[in-house]
Formats: C-alpha cells, structure tokens, sequence
C-alpha cells in the first residue's frame, strides 16, 4: 500500500517544497522507494530544488491529460536508487488538474510499487492547493513561527478535515503532523518569535519537527540538493529526525531549546547585541 | 533607571502579543468558515435569538457565542445581554452561559 503525503501550508514562502525534496529524499535514503509530485502547476519549483530542472520532458499535466504516461513523465533521481521526481507544467493553468486523473495517477504509481507518494502543494486555498491535498492519507503542514503563516496553516489544517477524500468518504481524517521550519530557539527565548508550544497550542496538531534557522538550506537549494543529503547541517539533522518519525521510529525532539548561556556569555552577549544596534 | 534595570532590561515581549492575537483571529475563523466542527455556530447564535426574542427584545449583536479552547476542554461560551428592564430599576443585565465540550 502506497502512502500519499501533502506538505501544505497555505502560505507562500514557509519551506514547502525544500520539505518536499528533503522528506522524499530521507524515505528513498531509508530504502523506501518514493515519488515526489511537484503540483504548483504555472510555477514549478521542486524541479530547481531537486537539480533536475534540465532532465523534464513530460510534467503532470501531460499525465492527468493521458498526453503520457506516469513511467514517462517521472525522472530517477541520479543520486538515490529509490527516488523519483513527477515535475509540474511550466505553461498550463491550474485548471488543468482534474481530480479524476491525479487519482489514477496515485493509483498508478502505487501499482509500481512506490511506498511512499509525496505531494508538494502551491500556497494558497484554491484549486491546486485542493488537488494536492485531495488523496492524502497524512499532511505535514509547514509553518513559520509567524502570525500569517500560523493563520493560514490553521485554515489549511480546517480544509484537511472537510475537503480530502477521506473526510468526504467518512473515512479515519487525513493524519495531520506540524513542521515547524526557519525557527530561532534563541529568539524565542528573547520574546521575538512565537515558541514551538505557542505554535502547538494554537493549531492543536501533533509536533513532527522543527527545522531550525539554517544557511545550509539555501546553499543546499542554491546546488540543486535536497538539504538532508548535506553534511554537517543542523537543518539536515532535523529532517533526518522527521524521516525516522514519518517512518514510526521514536526520535527524541531536538532545536527547540536554544544552547544554555552562563552569567557571563549572557552578560557578554547583551553587550554585543547593544554594540550592534547602537551602530 | 537603576542599574539593576540596567542589568535586567527587556524589550516588551511581542511574541506573546502575537500569540494573543493569533487566539482571537483563530477562534473566529474556525467559527466563521465553518471547515470545522465549530461550523453550526453562526446558525446556533440566529437560532437563540429567535427564542429569547419571543420573551425579550434583542439585537443579534446582544448574543455572542465564541469557542475557545483551555487545554484539551473546548468552551463553548454564549453570551446575552438583556436590555434595561424599567420596572426594575437595573441597569443592564448581563447573563452568561458556559457550556464544555470534549
């Protein structure tokens, strides 16, 4: 049986597809064989973050369409053996996405034997949004630790419940898991940023990850390399965490608290920060 | 300011003012939307107003329902404020009904 994942949001800009291609990357990394479908049709963007922007012939539309088949359209990742990408179209419209044909195409793909099926959402409420949520048996809804993005993932989060397959067909909901990227322990610590238990008290959803401020994210995107496949990167930890918790293994939950400062450091770190705003 | 407030100086703590704001915003939506469960509760407000308007003269703004959550309790609290009652002498009456669902 073929698992499908929305990572979803609602807002842009949260690390929905740099979650995407990390989350798909671990499972292939972890032997389970793995398809990550790119549904921001108009504006495909996990292509670029994946590094195969210069291998796409055929997309999604081509295949919801039966313009070509999904063996045709999907692209073997050169890195990992059990990874395979299912780009978006460039040129078509949203509109394009019957649901009809995304569900055969799920269905097909588990007919290959893909385990795990990752859906890669746009931003926003609409259409695409709706489609790639449509089939998902489990959602990842990334959030900031930011007012907007926290609003928008609980209004996401109120459409998982009402609007997929299983909440039409009655079925047990859509399993929903909080991702909670770009967070700074230490600047929640100061009062600056909603801390991970704001967050988990507001939108009331089961805590998958945290995915701490990073520059190895953009260096990472910046090759065309899903961030979990870097070395010695705090964000590639914490999506190696999630993977194991995706896959039902018990991961103690790391990058909530920042690191402890003595008297000192404290002392000597407020002076600093004074240094720079004062110039 | 004291040395000690030299030395224990805080910016005024916005993520907690963003933390209220988002309670407020959230809890209305879940109401308004209706993708959640909480959905029935426009109509539940016209509903209520309806009967107590046949005993008493009201506005839909006198009746307010919010949802609100207080650990794993969800609070449903209903709102009506009576209008002034002459005979009586009292000002405004105000009466609040608190029901918990799981």
């Amino acid at each position: 049986m073929a698992k499908v994942t929305v990572i979803t949001s609602g807002k842009g800009g949260v690390g929905k597809t740099t979650s995407a291609a990390s989350i798909a990357a671990g499972l292939a990394l972890a032997g389970k064989k793995t398809a990550v479908i790119d549904f921001d049709v108009g504006l495909r963007n996990l292509d670029l973050v994946m590094g195969c922007e210069r291998r796409v012939v055929y997309d999604l539309v081509n295949v919801v369409k039966g313009e070509a088949s999904v063996r045709q359209a999907l692209i073997k990742d050169k890195r990992c053996e059990e990874l395979y990408v299912l780009p978006a179209s460039q040129t078509r419209d949203k509109d394009a996405l019957e649901l009809e044909g995304i569900g055969a195409a799920i269905d097909e793909l588990a007919a290959m034997g893909f385990e795990h099926i990752i859906c890669d959402s746009p931003a926003g409420i609409e259409r695409g949004a709706q489609a790639a949520m449509y089939f998902a048996d489990e959602a990842v809804v990334v959030t900031n630790p930011e007012v907007s993005s926290v609003r928008d993932s609980d209004r996401i989060i109120g459409m998982l419940d009402a609007k997929t397959q299983r909440a039409v067909r009655n079925d047990t909901p859509v399993k929903c898991h909080l991702l909670i990227t770009r967070y700074s322990p230490k600047r929640a610590a100061a009062g600056e940023m909603l801390k991970v238990e704001d967050v988990l008290e507001l939108l009331g959803i089961e805590l998958l990850g945290v995915i701490p401020e990073s520059q190895s994210v953009l260096t990472a995107s910046n090759m065309g390399v899903p961030v979990v496949m870097s070395e010695k990167s705090d964000a590639a930890d914490a999506y190696r965490d999630v993977v194991k918790r995706l896959l039902g293994l018990q991961s103690p939950h790391r990058f909530i608290e920042g690191e402890k400062r003595g008297f000192f450091s404290r002392l000597f770190g407020a002076g600093e920060q004074r240094a720079v705003v004062g110039g | 300011m004291s040395i000690l407030d030299w030395f224990f100086f805080r910016e005024p703590d916005s993520a907690k003012l963003a933390k209220d704001r988002l309670q407020i915003v959230v809890a209305r939506e879940r109401a308004s939307t209706g993708d959640r469960v909480q959905s029935y509760l426009p109509q539940l407000q016209q509903e209520l107003l309806q009967v107590i308007a046949k005993y008493e003269k009201l506005d839909l703004e006198q009746v307010s329902v919010m949802l609100d959550r207080k650990g794993d309790a969800e609070v449903l609290e209903i709102n009506i404020v009576l209008p002034e009652d002459p005979k009586r002498g009292s000002s405004v009456r105000t009466r609040g009904l608190s029901l918990s669902t799981g």
